[in-house]
């Protein structure tokens, strides 16, 4: 059987044909940090750093990507708001920038130039392409207009707003958008091949459908049809299965699912529609042996792997720093061992 | 009288359609007394809602609002420094090392709604946590966390309240204790639950060690 390369295995996946082997996204934004011995807060300061650590964390562990996210307040950062790093997690958000619904009339979109995150990721980006050229998809990242928010207000006084000021939610939501598409599309300038846009608000864990559909699935459609490249959705462990239909018509290619859905179930909702990225527990994880591991990602691949439209990742976007080395190792060595087409039922099953 | 489970059902149905018009009237025609009706209406029906959330049949934000509306309507028939609110040791809720405080204001909306007085710590350090656990003589500590970095600090906490003598009940929650059904005792907390409103029977149950362990 042919050899695929990283970006022919992918694209071939997400036309829903099975390639040589099971795609393996390997979402880790901090273990580049403990590749180049550093710091989490020194390995974020510079583009160079992150791009290095990418790209050694992909030599060791044979996946299928390059990711260009560093983490998910770098947006925010942009907006005004606070990073808060820590020694051993993702940098988090800190107050929220808009302190009250009357402050969104005056609020104006950053301008891409004078984000110093912003400029940083996209130096990864370029230097990321420099260096892998077309062989492997490089994943940029957008926070959805409709998920931004909770960063930049407060998830009870976004709540609120959605509630109580539907004028003030629209404004919002067209200052949104014109950013995500503006950074979207500066993403795939510098080199992105697709987009994932982490939308965790649009889930039924978080929203009921009928608010979602009256509220963020437009605005989806709308972003979405506006980023100039492919686009996976991801709604960061959040449900799915209750949104599919919508889903499907946002013009998202794939799908980020949670552990807390059948991989099963999810692959049938989709069919062959959206390929579905997933669904390894990346806190648990954390504890997991390597038997374990093992165990896990032969259940994944045979729940969601024939006919491709599958890609093996974890089930948040981003992999605990707590998860050993050698646990990536394992998880790695299992999609090697387990993920090779055409599937064998009795081996995965 | 009307009859327990038609109560629950229709109050459900008014909290999920977010009308608060019909909590109140349901209440009125109850004919119980507000922290009757606190314990024997509102505190079943909020932990179905909690229920379904983990099920994945509700979302968070019918959750919130319930607690919300719940809350809201006791506060009304309850001041909160009344005779009538239960007296429990005294019990704090927190969000630790997080500027999330979503998980915290849902779980402070159950809490009160159910007729406890909570103090609400808001956003801490770890060491003005134990702090104010100290100056205020918690005896029953929630803590509320969204990140993973946020709960594995819950052990540097736990060990830092055991360090001092601190006799205090520690309850988890929040996303990462959801994900990972060991990580509770991992980090040391005497319990936790998926849902705000699971936190109710483990406060009410915690409230009769603490009573024991002080005759």
């Amino acid at each position: 059987m042919k050899t695929y390369n990283s970006m022919e295995r992918v694209l071939t996946t997400l036309g829903h044909q099975e390639p040589d082997r099971v795609p393996f996204f390997l979402l880790a934004t901090m273990h580049g940090a403990r590749e180049l011995g550093m710091g989490i807060r020194e390995y974020f300061s510079r583009a160079e750093h992150v791009a290095a650590g990418q790209l050694r964390l992909r030599a060791r562990y044979r996946h299928d990507c390059l990711y260009g996210f560093s983490f998910a307040p770098l947006e925010i950062e942009a907006w005004g708001g606070e990073v808060i790093y820590y020694d051993d997690g993702p940098p988090n958000s800190g107050e929220p920038p808009v302190k009250s619904l009357e402050e969104i009339l005056r609020l104006q979109p950053p301008r891409l130039e004078d984000a110093v995150g912003l400029q940083r990721t996209l130096a990864t980006l370029r230097l990321l392409k420099q260096q892998s050229g077309d062989e492997v998809p490089i994943l940029g990242v957008v926070m959805s207009p409709f998920s931004l928010p909770v960063m930049q207000l407060g998830f009870e006084l976004y709540l609120d707003l959605m509630e109580e000021r539907p004028d003030l939610f629209r404004r919002l939501m067209a200052i949104n958008e014109e950013f995500c598409v503006a950074w979207a599309n500066a993403q795939l300038d510098a080199g992105a091949t697709a987009i994932c846009y982490f939308d965790p608000v649009a889930s039924p864990t978080i929203l009921p459908r009928d608010r979602y559909e009256r509220s963020g699935f437009a605005v989806a459609q709308s972003t979405l049809s506006r980023i100039k490249g492919p686009t996976a959705t991801h709604l960061a462990s959040g449900r799915c299965l209750g949104i599919m239909d919508l889903l499907k018509k946002s013009g998202t290619a794939a799908l980020g699912v949670s552990s807390l859905e059948d991989l099963a179930e999810v692959k049938k909702a989709a069919a062959g529609k959206i390929s579905i990225i997933g669904n390894l527990n990346g806190i648990q994880m954390r504890h997991w042996s390597n038997d374990e591991a093992r165990a896990k990602v032969r259940e994944a691949i045979a729940k969601g792997g024939r006919g491709g439209g599958f890609i093996l990742a974890d089930n948040h976007g981003e992999i605990p720093w707590q998860v050993s080395d050698e646990l990536l190792m394992a998880v790695s060595d299992a999609v090697h061992s387990y993920g090779h087409y055409p599937l064998n039922r009795g081996e995965v099953s | 009288m009307i009859a327990p489970q038609l109560l629950h059902s229709e109050l459900e149905t008014a909290l999920l359609s977010l009308n608060k018009v019909a909590t109140r009237r349901i209440y009125k025609e109850s004919g119980l007394t507000p922290i009757g009706f606190a314990e024997d209406v509102f505190m079943p029906v909020l932990d179905r809602i909690g229920g379904k959330w983990e099920r994945g049949e509700v979302a968070l934000s019918q959750v919130y609002m319930s607690g919300r509306i719940c809350e809201s309507l006791l506060n009304e028939l309850l001041p909160a420094d009344g005779p009538d609110l239960k007296q429990p040791p005294p019990i704090a809720v927190a969000v630790l090392e997080d500027s999330h405080l979503l998980g915290k204001r849902i779980l402070c909306s159950v809490l009160r709604a159910t007729g406890y007085k909570i103090h609400d710590f808001g956003q801490q350090h770890l060491e003005s946590l134990v702090t104010r656990v100290q100056s205020e003589k918690i005896r029953i500590l929630l803590v509320s966390t969204l990140m993973l970095s946020s709960a594995l600090r819950v052990k540097v906490l736990r060990q830092r309240l055991d360090s001092l003598g601190f006799n205090v009940k520690l309850v988890v929650g929040g996303a990462p204790f959801r994900f990972d059904e060991r990580l509770w005792l991992d980090v040391g907390a005497d319990a936790t639950s998926p849902t705000a409103s699971g936190a109710i029977a483990i406060v009410r149950r915690l409230t009769q060690e603490v009573e024991c362990e002080n005759i």
